[in-house]
């Protein structure tokens, strides 16, 4: 395949076995700046392994991801985050013993001083840029009422919020998100979706794992079908939609 | 001071400094107003805060954190013995050495975490006690302890005077150290320290160290490298061991092998847990009551139990006494065992917690009423 303009994300021809078992085969997709690409299928497709494949927690066992030119390949997540990849995960990862104002602050901090910096002479509170970047990210996503609360307090669909605000606030130049809206309510995958439609009006690119079609129709730009660990369709939404090779795979062959 | 420290800090510290300086005087009623035993207090205090600054902050729970505080111990000795009765340089070098001891010692330690972590810690620790007790003997004197005779060489203080008759004795530029002098040096230096780890709690570092404590692995992916963070929480804990252990040979210069026992470190996780981990004041509290604990309940004898029961009639007092026996003198570890226990399942926070939640019963209610407010702001509604 060839590299189109302006691609960021590259995962080029990846294969990942486990034992006997092939988890990812010939895995080739571009993700174009700027733009949302969903990952989809059915369970046990590969859609998680993908996507620690992206974000070095599991190495490939051939191919390669390249993001921006670099090599992720190999890299220690940290190393990752620096580069400009931010993650949310399936189950919410947050700081649950700290306060959400302080959940939202720290990786302010690591945007700013890198992933190490001994920062011991400044007081937290004296930190004030830092502090009004938080809150107005905070204020985004809803969540500026509670913000001296404790972030492990907080409920699902809340600490999915949280973690997002914590990913947005490094403005990362490419955002994964693992399946956003599991385990939510309607209201609040509805309320997902309007903010998720939010950063898009910012030119974020997004990689997107999901299960919901009706997050993924509603937010995705391209979309990307897997099924055994292979690509069976690409294209925009209302091309995946129609093709009834994805209507079998998926839904056997139900209507989407 | 603009900007370098809060007001609600600069309270806390001014009310620390306070209490730590006029310990002489509040601590009469309790009969620990000696030199001696006060000194111990400031000395197990600087001890379980730079402990604190490890385990309270990041959670990585060392177990042998005595190796630090013996190794200080032998370095400020061995420059009583080599430099100069002066205890500036002594203090200073056993710091570097402690540090440097932490900085290996951490460094291969902090490849594993939890329980792996606390063994690897205490394993090393037993090591750097039998290289003291047996194996380094020339430098250690094993068994019995090193101390300091005339015949040391001492090259920086020979070179302005000569050596002195009598036994030496540490000094501070001349000035003794025994007595109160001895502790107000010391009470200098927790306050120093105490200073140190209320900057690295409310510092973006300390912040750092506290997201580890909670989630390493959401640290990871915020982009943060962990292992240089923990790895600095270690070597500063481990030279502030250091400090502690050095401090301990001014006023009692016999440096010996059992100041690195794994029991001398279970003893300061003790100190640091009965307080407050994570707390500032805590773990100096729990120093304290250990302390107090060693020396005053272990000196009390059934005498001193007879005239404190003597309000109850003769057989009943007996009775009192045999049983309260058991708790005091040489039982003394039975009710520091008993307060532990109790501490840790009614006030899993330590001291502190228990303080905090007298403070929240009878004092104002705080303003943290936001934390159980609903949610007004949606997503949609802010757009």
């Amino acid at each position: 395949m060839l590299t189109r303009e302006n691609v960021v994300l590259h995962v080029a021809d990846v294969h990942k076995n486990f034992g006997g078992l092939h988890a990812l085969s010939d895995i080739d997709l571009q993700v174009e700046e700027g733009k949302t690409h969903a990952i989809i299928g059915p369970n046990g497709a590969g859609k998680s392994t993908l996507l620690n494949v992206i974000i070095g927690r599991l190495p490939p066992s051939s191919g390669a991801v390249v993001f921006d030119g670099i090599v992720l390949t190999g890299k220690k997540p940290h190393e990752i985050n620096q580069l400009g990849v931010a993650r949310v995960f399936q189950t919410p990862e947050i700081f649950a013993d700290l306060s959400i104002l302080q959940n939202v602050m720290t990786p302010a901090f690591a945007r700013r001083d890198g992933a190490f910096k001994i920062n011991m002479f400044r007081a937290v509170d004296n930190e004030k840029e830092i502090r009004q970047e938080a809150e107005a990210m905070l204020e985004d996503v809803g969540l500026i009422d509670r913000r001296e609360g404790h972030a492990g307090a907080l409920s699902r669909g809340d600490k999915r919020r949280l973690e997002l605000a914590m990913c947005l606030i490094q403005k990362p130049r490419l955002l994964l998100l693992d399946e956003p809206t599991a385990g939510m309510s309607r209201h609040d995958t509805n309320t997902t979706i309007e903010l998720l439609k939010k950063i898009k009006a910012r030119g974020m690119t997004k990689v997107i794992i999901e299960h919901d079609m009706h997050v993924v129709f509603s937010l995705a730009d391209r979309v990307t079908v897997l099924a055994q660990g292979r690509i069976i369709a690409a294209g925009s939404p209302d091309e995946v939609r129609g093709n009834p090779v994805v209507q079998e795979a998926y839904l056997g062959g139900a209507h989407l | 001071m603009a900007g370098f420290m809060s007001r609600r800090d600069l309270t806390l510290f001014v009310g620390f400094a306070a209490i730590v300086l006029l310990l002489p005087i509040l601590a009469a009623p309790f009969g620990a107003a000696y030199p001696d035993l006060l000194q111990r207090f400031m000395i197990f205090g600087i001890f379980a805060l730079g402990f604190n600054i490890l385990f309270g902050l990041t959670g990585y729970l060392s177990f042998g954190h005595a190796a630090f505080f013996g190794v200080g111990s032998y370095a400020a000795m061995w420059s009583f013995k080599l430099l100069s009765l002066n205890a500036l340089p002594a203090i200073i070098f056993a710091v570097a050495i402690a540090g440097v001891f932490a900085l290996v010692i951490g460094y291969v330690s902090l490849r594993r975490s939890g329980i792996y972590f606390s063994i690897l810690t205490l394993a090393f620790a037993q090591m750097c006690y039998s290289l003291a007790y047996s194996v380094l003997t020339p430098i250690t004197n094993g068994e019995t302890g090193l101390r300091m005779a005339s015949s040391d060489p001492r090259v920086l203080d020979r070179l302005f005077f000569d050596a002195p008759a009598g036994v030496p004795v540490p000094s501070l530029f001349g000035m003794s150290l025994s007595g109160w002098n001895g502790f107000y040096f010391s009470a200098v230096f927790l306050l120093a320290t105490f200073l140190l780890a209320m900057r690295i709690t409310n510092s973006p570092f300390g912040m750092m160290l506290k997201g580890i404590k909670s989630n390493q692995n959401r640290m990871n992916y915020t982009g943060f490298n962990t292992r240089p963070y923990t790895l600095t929480a270690f070597v500063i804990s481990g030279m502030l061991a250091g400090l502690a252990g050095a401090l301990l040979v001014v006023t009692d210069p016999l440096a010996g092998a059992e100041r690195m026992q794994w029991t001398a470190s279970g003893e300061v996780v003790l100190m640091t847990i009965l307080g407050g981990v994570g707390t500032l004041v805590g773990p100096v509290i729990g120093a304290w009551l250990i302390k107090y604990f060693e020396n005053i309940f272990s000196s009390f004898n059934d005498n001193v139990l007879s005239s404190f029961f003597s309000f109850l009639p003769d057989g009943a007092r007996e009775v009192a006494v045999t049983i309260a026996g058991k708790f005091v003198g040489e039982g003394w570890h039975l009710s520091l065992g008993l307060l532990f226990v109790l501490i840790v399942v009614f006030l899993p926070g330590g001291i502190m917690e228990g303080a905090r939640r007298i403070g929240a019963r009878f004092g104002r209610p705080r303003n943290g009423s936001r934390v159980g407010r609903q949610r007004e702001l949606s997503p949609t509604a802010a757009e």
